[in-house]
């Protein structure tokens, strides 16, 4: 009835087009779309005109090229003889994995330090305030020159390095490793990884299940450890030990063969670690302090001891308060680690920003792309938080 | 209520009509009025450097960030140096005095940009001219101040005596430089392994490699004695006799404005036509009233070769007695009795055995 009635109504004073609040709404909207994208538009259309007139070549054609000159660190294969394109890959899984390592790493010491701020223990409590108040107060350039500069200078030469047993060597080159070499069967290995972890979500829905049911519980922590070391570990001895070892020897300037981890990764991802720990810790210190102590007494009077108490009543409510500014310390993570170049760290910045475009001298699309990326890897980043925050947030009942 | 939102539409409608207008009739004047100002600068510039540099009456000059010998600041804080002197010699033709410079330090990264974006008027930074530098980056090359080549600069102690010996070293190396490529070129050409360590700037790599990063510096010659002066102990370093590449290295100025372009190319072919013809700084004064008509046309006493240049006649003499002729600014700043001590070698003059060569003045 009422529906009616408004229709008619506005049948009766409908007003002239261009009073009618409806099309006055779109006409400003398709009016402010046109005028940003009339402005977008020129601003490309100035540059690329700009560039013609001025001889700079444009365009995306420099990717196929070869590009003729090494990278010191590449998780891809990578020599001279590749593609520019290539090298975009090559700076841009350098950056992946120093954000990815630093990320977990300073989850895990953000974390401790955070709790450690909040211990009983005097001595404990003031060192993590130490640590938080001088390494977050130092700007990480700094911090991240210094570690170059001290792990370098401390390191001897490859001639001296500092052995770890007859197959692990320290030096001014950087750790370097054995390299496991995979032979046939180590394939049924990783199959048995991958049934341990599939074994592990099922006892554990089947465990929560049965407590919801009768109430008793059910060991799945020790069994997922046993069932994730166990059992590739047994279809590993039966497969008869299906891996080799390549050890790094000495030769006239370094160690040759084998895996190396540079110096220059190690500063920055310790750098990059130590700098967000402290501020990771300081956000893991406000989400516990912003669960109120009536929560603790609540568990206490159910009987909860210490360790569940924290586990399956502060931390979960922690969490909800901790995850918004942890997601912005990763993305800060992510970008920061673009500082590599000053030290020489081939990421995305120092090998694409860096040498290809001076190399090509295409500024416009290779400093496009290179923003892209960190583009797409922050906001990836936010993208599985936001998930994981969804999933931790409190529900109601 | 109904008059304000009348007028203001009235106002966006004649906007968007005049843009759409503007877009549609003059498509080369609205270039010229877009927003991006940044942007139009350079084109602004185009043809129009030597106007600008005399309205501004100082001479913007990309240099090196620090490096003995061409570009690098002395104990009172000035610039010095070969590449220093290619633009005080040019402040002197255009402005009339080789103080009137004002120096730019840039990485190896940052110098085609900052002279493609109009930053800087010229670029003189031991710059590597190549083919593609000179043909896809909107830039032209005026002219050869040094000849040089790559090099290795290794740790005494590795007891290295040739650059084919380096199978499996680390090298420290500048980014951004032609000389990153040489080095993957050679290596592989003689199917070497390296490991190379990209610093962005020299002092860098030069720290690189005194802390021991890595086992070889490569650079143009030049540059390794001069950073082998640097080093807190320039025994404990040798240079290896080879070298791996041509690196003429000269100013640059960007393309499209042929006057700046010959202004520049003619201000350094002065100063070395002038060794070639006895004039120095010492000597400009007397030598304007000398016989010879070679160097009537270059002091500009006879004929107008200035004019051409759309400068005043006395231009070379003003570079030459500011600054000195090339063989002056040669010693003066990387000669014997320069902490660097090059020989002139391939940089002496075609009669004297080298290959230093300028088009005549006439």
């Amino acid at each position: 009835m009422s529906d009616q009635a408004d229709k008619a109504g506005t049948t009766v004073a409908k007003p002239p087009p261009w009073n009618d609040p409806f099309v006055r709404s779109i006409f400003f909207q398709v009016v402010a779309i046109g005028l940003l994208g009339y402005f977008f538009y020129s601003i490309f259309d100035n540059t690329l005109s700009n560039m013609a007139k001025s001889g700079v070549s444009t365009g995306f054609a420099f990717l196929t090229r070869e590009a003729g000159f090494g990278i010191l660190m590449s998780l891809i294969e990578y020599d001279e003889t590749h593609t520019y394109g290539r090298t975009f890959f090559v700076g841009l899984l350098n950056t992946a994995i120093v954000a990815f390592c630093g990320i977990i790493l300073a989850t895990i010491l953000g974390f401790v330090i955070g709790i450690a701020r909040l211990s009983n223990n005097w001595l404990v409590s003031k060192l993590a305030t130490v640590y938080i108040e001088i390494i977050r107060n130092i700007p990480l350039l700094l911090q991240i020159i210094f570690w170059s500069v001290a792990v370098l200078q401390a390191l001897p030469d490859p001639q001296n390095s500092i052995k770890y047993g007859e197959s692990f060597f320290l030096n001014n080159r950087g750790l370097f490793l054995p390299k496991p070499i995979f032979e046939d069967g180590f394939g049924l290995v990783t199959i048995a990884f991958l049934v341990a972890i599939a074994a592990i979500v099922y006892i554990k829905r089947w465990a929560r299940q049965r407590q919801e049911q009768s109430g008793d519980q059910f060991p799945v922590f020790l069994t997922s450890v046993a069932l994730i070391t166990g059992l590739p570990l047994l279809v590993f001895l039966a497969m008869g030990m299906p891996i080799s070892w390549e050890y790094s020897a000495l030769e006239r300037f370094s160690f040759v063969g084998g895996s190396n981890i540079i110096p220059e990764f190690m500063a920055l991802l310790w750098a990059l670690t130590m700098y967000t720990a402290a501020f990771i810790a300081e956000i893991v210190r406000s989400g516990i302090q912003a669960v109120s102590h009536g929560q603790t007494e609540a568990a206490r009077a159910l009987g909860l001891r210490n360790g569940p108490t924290l586990r399956l009543v502060i931390i979960p409510q922690a969490m909800r308060v901790i995850i918004p500014p942890l997601t912005s310390q990763y993305l800060n993570l992510t970008k920061n680690s673009s500082l590599a170049t000053a030290i020489g760290y081939p990421d995305l910045v120092s090998v694409f920003m860096g040498t290809t475009l001076n190399q090509t001298g295409q500024a416009v699309e290779i400093v496009a792309m290179t923003m892209a990326v960190y583009l797409t890897f922050s906001l990836g980043i936010s993208a599985i938080m936001n998930w994981y925050n969804k999933r931790v947030a409190l529900v109601e009942r | 209520m109904k008059g304000p939102v009348v007028i203001v539409i009235a106002v966006i409608a004649a906007l968007v009509g005049y843009f759409a207008a503007g877009a549609i009739n003059k498509p080369a004047e609205m270039k010229a009025a877009a927003p991006a100002a940044k942007k139009a600068e350079p084109a602004k510039a185009s043809g129009g450097t030597l106007a600008a540099v005399k309205a501004k009456g100082v001479l913007s000059c990309g240099v090196s960030t620090g490096l003995p010998g061409f570009s690098a600041p002395d104990k009172s804080n000035k610039w010095s140096g070969l590449d220093v002197d290619v633009c005080r010699a040019v402040a002197a033709a255009v402005l009339g005095s080789a103080d009137k410079v004002k120096f730019t330090p840039l990485t190896a990264k940052e110098r085609f940009t900052a002279l493609q974006s109009g930053e800087i008027d010229i670029l003189s930074r031991n710059t590597t001219w190549t083919h593609t530098r000179d043909t896809s980056l909107g830039l032209n090359f005026a002219g050869v101040s040094y000849y040089d080549g790559q090099g290795f600069m290794v740790s005494t102690k590795l007891g290295v005596k040739s650059a084919k010996e380096l199978s499996g070293a680390a090298v420290c190396i500048q980014a951004g430089t032609t000389t990153e490529l040489n080095l993957a070129d050679y290596f592989r050409f003689n199917n070497l392994k390296y490991k190379s360590v990209v610093f962005d700037t020299s002092d860098q790599s030069v720290k690189g490699f005194e802390s021991g990063r890595c086992d070889v510096l490569t650079s143009d010659q030049s540059q390794l004695y001069a950073l082998r002066t640097k080093l807190a102990d320039p025994t404990k370093a040798v240079v290896l006799p080879e070298i791996i590449s041509k690196e003429p290295l000269g100013p640059v100025v960007r393309q499209g404005d042929d006057q700046w372009f010959n202004i520049v190319k003619w201000t350094l072919n002065a100063l070395i036509n002038a060794e070639e013809l006895g004039i120095n700084a010492g000597n400009v004064a007397s030598m304007k009233s000398s016989k010879n008509p070679s160097v009537q046309r270059v002091l500009g006493t006879a004929s107008d070769m200035g004019k051409k240049l759309g400068l005043g006649n006395d231009w070379a003499a003003n570079a030459i007695g500011q600054v000195g002729n090339y063989s002056e600014i040669f010693e003066r700043n990387v000669g014997k009795g320069t902490p660097l001590n090059i020989a002139r070698g391939v940089n002496a003059l075609w009669s004297k055995g080298g290959i230093m060569y300028a088009p005549p003045i006439r």
